[in-house]
């Protein structure tokens, strides 16, 4: 999708520091993504998900750290579908690949069609769709500006089974296509299994950035009963062995 | 931004009811306050029994006065429920079918003719008042009170005039008839004419002083008695009403309900749509995605406010037109109509962004906008001299902050030719959209917030 090559880092955090008043929200994160990776962003409520994630957007801005781009934007997937409920599918992608500046508005409206497997639907409005399927379209518009890496905040919150399963293919199909996708979740079995890469997040401090396998091998080391039980026990005993 | 503005259309058009609310709504409470503004005052119903002959006539210096019209006079200042007795004029005030009843006795002519007696009477009329409704109560009493008032003024009038004919038959002299046979009345002027003739073949002495006693009354009484008939005049109405208007001219009434019935629709839709449709971007969840540098903070706004004066000034603009189909304007005056429209749908446009900016929530920020939008409307037509000079003064900063008065300053600038100049309104509106513009501006910084 943004045609640059897997291996190389397409996104690059460098100390983010985010302060709200007294609290410090993010507390000096460093991570790099690469390029069609899949990185989750786990951690319990308050560990600063969200904040990360809006300053890799650019909502936010940190009050230290950079974050760095070398092969051009991203595009930002945000929790709640982020549409206009009374447009179509069809105008709610016309109107947002003609903000981004498309020099072919009709045409990248087809494509993202294509990809979401909504062509079918594209005269119905948003209002109608399933929250699946309006996450797709949310997923698409993100899309629209053909970014290096797209961030997914919390993207199958309120999915069923089968629609976050159809999430998910979606998201591995553009993963595939060489887009790094970093997505935080809640679900910490769903990070096993989709995310590539974890990235630990507790109280705004980065704990832990590698595969899943290699946070089941630090667990073990610490708590061995709990790196045998499942994932989540796991984690739950990662973050417990460091007060969190 | 004409993304943006086609989208915002397409939402009206795919929202057919709200749409349409939005347009009828504000239309009804405009065409509302324009007719209760300006229908003519309520006249009270009033029982009336009038039990007076109808040959009865007032009498004055032995002279019958014409028919003075006492129903026609009165019916023309409350609406009259003629009744046949007392008893049913009572009864109508007690059921509450009219608020008072007003009785004219049967020896209420005989009573004012006693005036000129040696043993005058006061003539009385009955009023007879149901109390349950205060408000209605009082506007009885000062129509009463006036009629009274106006009763005794056109009986003193009449009484002057009568007055003033036999002081001047007393001075000037002149035939009077009498049962029938006019008789020749000399007059002082006359008198003191033949006394002076008389005086030299008077013999010297007490007879000659008695006659110049004679001539020195008579010349006395026709210089004084002279100016009697002015004095008696005067006496009926003592004070006279010098008018002079300080402001600036008023407008007519039906336009200036006309202009007041325009600046609601413009108001209540330009707020309405504006702070709604600003609201709705971070409702939707989608204004962090804009902002994310699809569109400035700055460019969303001046979209929101050109979408609501671009639909204010269409619907301001078919309302007058509708409204000329019963009372025609000046057509000449179309370009000013224009600019009064524009600037106000602009100042009003920024206030609703503002509000729109504030509140965030499309259900929260309807609210906010009547709360806000109805009371500085209705408190922008309190009159001066109607409250007190401290209210007023309140009344006029707070309305001066809202673009509602100087919109509809402006709008009856536009429509009344001979009103006054439409400058300082505009000015008015102008600072009003840069002030709201800045503070909708600035509210926007914590619209984004995650």
């Amino acid at each position: 999708m943004a045609g640059t090559a897997i291996g190389e880092a397409a996104l690059e955090a460098r100390k983010l520091v985010k302060r709200y008043g007294e609290r410090e929200a993010l507390k000096g994160v460093d991570f790099a993504a690469h390029a069609g990776e899949r990185l989750a962003v786990i951690g319990p409520n308050g560990a600063g998900k969200t904040t990360l994630l809006s300053i890799l957007a650019g909502i936010a801005r940190p009050d230290g750290g950079e974050v760095h781009l070398p092969n051009g934007d991203v595009g930002w997937v945000p929790q709640q579908a982020a549409l206009y409920r009374r447009l179509t599918v069809e105008e709610n992608l016309l109107l947002f690949a003609r903000l981004e500046g498309d020099e072919d508005p009709p045409a990248s409206v087809e494509k993202m069609l294509d990809l979401t497997g909504l062509r079918e639907r594209r005269d119905e409005t948003i209002a109608r769709l399933s929250g699946g399927n309006q996450q797709r379209i949310n997923i698409a518009i993100g899309l629209l500006s053909r970014p290096v890496a797209l961030l997914l905040d919390e993207p199958s919150v309120g999915l069923d089974p089968r629609q976050r399963a159809r999430l998910w293919e979606f998201v591995s199909a553009l993963a595939g296509g060489g887009t790094t996708v970093i997505f935080s979740t809640h679900d910490i079995q769903e990070a096993e299994r989709y995310g590539q890469r974890l990235l630990v997040l507790a109280d705004g401090e980065a704990l832990f950035d590698g595969t899943p396998e290699e946070l089941r091998a630090a667990v073990h080391s610490e708590t061995p009963e709990a790196a045998r039980s499942d994932f989540e026990t796991a984690f739950v005993a990662f973050l417990q062995h460091r007060g969190h | 931004m004409r993304w943006l503005l086609l989208k915002d259309l397409q939402i009206l058009r795919r929202s057919p009811l709200q749409a349409a609310l939005l347009v009828v709504y504000p239309v009804l409470v405009a065409l509302l306050v324009g007719f209760a503004i300006s229908r003519d005052e309520e006249k009270p119903r009033v029982a009336f029994l009038n039990e007076i002959p109808s040959e009865s006539r007032i009498v004055v210096g032995g002279r019958e006065l014409p028919d003075v019209g006492v129903d026609d006079r009165i019916c023309r200042r409350v609406t009259c429920v003629h009744v046949e007795d007392r008893e049913e004029a009572i009864e109508e005030v007690r059921s509450g079918d009219v608020l008072a009843a007003l009785i004219l006795p049967a020896d209420l002519v005989d009573r004012l003719n006693s005036l000129s007696t040696l043993n005058p009477q006061t003539p009385r009329i009955e009023v007879v008042v149901n109390q349950e409704d205060p408000l209605k109560a009082r506007i009885v009493d000062d129509r009463i009170s006036s009629l009274t008032a106006q009763a005794n003024l056109a009986i003193a009038r009449r009484m002057a005039t009568e007055g003033g004919r036999s002081l001047d038959l007393a001075v000037n002299g002149g035939t009077v008839e009498v049962i029938g046979r006019k008789i020749e009345i000399l007059g002082l002027r006359g008198a003191a004419r033949l006394l002076e003739m008389l005086r030299p073949s008077l013999p010297p002495g007490e007879m000659r002083e008695a006659g110049d006693r004679l001539i020195r009354f008579a010349r006395a009484a026709r210089d004084n008695l002279d100016v009697g008939a002015t004095l008696l005049d005067r006496l009926a109405q003592p004070i006279v009403v010098d008018k002079e208007v300080v402001s600036e001219p008023t407008p007519p009434l039906d336009l200036f309900a006309i202009a007041v019935a325009a600046t609601f629709t413009l108001t209540f839709i330009t707020v309405l749509l504006v702070a709604g449709a600003l609201a709705l971007e971070r409702e939707e969840n989608v204004f962090p995605r804009l902002a994310r540098g699809l569109v400035s903070r700055s460019a969303l706004l001046a979209e929101k406010i050109g979408l609501g004066v671009a639909v204010g000034l269409v619907i301001t603009l078919l309302m007058l037109i509708g409204v000329q189909l019963f009372i025609p304007f000046d057509w000449g005056r179309f370009g000013l109509w224009l600019v009064a429209i524009l600037a106000g749908a602009g100042a009003l446009a920024a206030a609703g962004a503002a509000l729109g900016a504030a509140a965030r929530e499309v259900r929260a920020v309807s609210l906010l906008a009547f709360m806000v939008t109805l009371p500085i409307a209705l408190l922008s037509l309190v009159p001066s001299g109607t409250v007190g000079g401290g209210v007023y003064d309140g009344i006029r900063l707070v309305t001066a902050l809202f673009p509602f008065k100087p919109a509809l300053q402006a709008m009856t600038a536009a429509l009344d030719p001979a009103g006054p100049g439409i400058g300082d309104p505009l000015l008015h509106l102008l600072i009003l959209l840069l002030a709201y513009g800045a503070i909708a501006r600035l509210a926007l910084r914590r619209f984004a917030a995650v």
